[in-house]
């Protein structure tokens, strides 16, 4: 029940802070992307901010904690490998945020205020993660 | 279409972002990435779903409880319909691969110093210019 009440409570202040930033605003996202055009240098604050409030934070918890509050552990990513994967995947990502306006951590809280046509952008959203762990589950799909 | 540049608020924003990425890890031990915790909600088998549940309620609410209170939040899609459509297909697929997005990879990735987060920001950062500005100045344009 904490963890729950601990995750809401985190999940409020990333809708806030995403909504007041303007990440959830896909023309505001676009136009940073258009340095060349209308360009809107905004969210290089709201990279900068969070990105400089994270590693603080992040130092502090690590260096005092060996533990979470809720939890026996710690939940950090394993992966080291630099792969195709990881960059062809990001590569792409970047090209459907180009597209779109959109990115996930956007488009969630744009639910609340937009959810027209964010709830489009989700749905599609969703399809293409559930594709791309079907066409990764392949390979092992042909080999059992 | 032309935006304001907001700094005050885009700051104000970026840091409450980076400090819900801390409370999510102080509290839950976890990364505030929505590309996992999206993967999370979207596999049935998981028991130990329910906060990534809380956190997308809370990311939702938000908006809506300070819209209550009288806050506006500027919003407007360039895009709608089947190209949307498509710039979400291609944003799902992406972000499993690359197993994470801004969130994941920009934020809670760079702050943990992750190379593969530097590599992954960096790239999908650079393929999202190039795309805005082959769609805006690109041919013809």
């Amino acid at each position: 029940m904490n963890r729950i009440v601990s995750a809401l409570f985190a999940g409020l202040i990333f809708g806030l802070g995403i909504a007041i930033s303007g990440m959830a605003n896909p023309a505001k996202v676009l136009n940073f992307f258009d340095p060349f055009g209308t360009w809107d240098p905004s969210l290089a604050l709201v990279m900068g901010g969070a990105l400089v409030t994270a590693t603080i934070g992040y130092r502090i918890i690590f260096g005092r904690r060996a533990a979470p509050v809720f939890d026996s552990r710690f939940h950090l990513p394993t992966a080291r490998v630099i792969d195709a994967k990881l960059v062809g995947g990001s590569a792409l990502f970047g090209v459907g945020w180009g597209i779109s306006g959109f990115c996930p951590g956007g488009a969630i809280p744009a639910l609340g205020f937009a959810p027209w046509p964010t709830a489009l952008f989700l749905v599609a959203m969703g399809a293409g993660m559930l594709l791309a762990r079907w066409l990764q589950a392949m390979p092992t799909r042909q080999t059992a | 279409m032309m935006t304001e540049f907001t700094p005050v608020a885009s700051l104000l924003g970026g840091v409450l972002i980076g400090f819900a990425a801390v409370v999510l890890m102080a509290f839950n031990g976890r990364i505030a990435g929505m590309t996992a915790i999206l993967g999370g909600v979207l596999e049935p088998r998981n028991p130990d779903g329910f906060w990534r549940l809380a956190f997308l309620a809370g990311a939702i609410a938000a908006p809506l409880i300070t819209g209550g209170f009288g806050a506006e939040f500027g919003f407007a899609a360039p895009t709608t319909g089947i190209v949307l459509a498509v710039g979400g297909i291609i944003v799902g697929v992406g972000v499993t691969f690359g197993s994470g997005c801004t969130s994941g990879h920009g934020v809670c990735g760079l702050a943990r110093m992750s190379p593969r987060s530097l590599v992954a920001t960096l790239t999908f950062m650079a393929t999202t210019v190039a795309t805005v500005t082959l769609i805006r100045h690109g041919i013809g344009g």
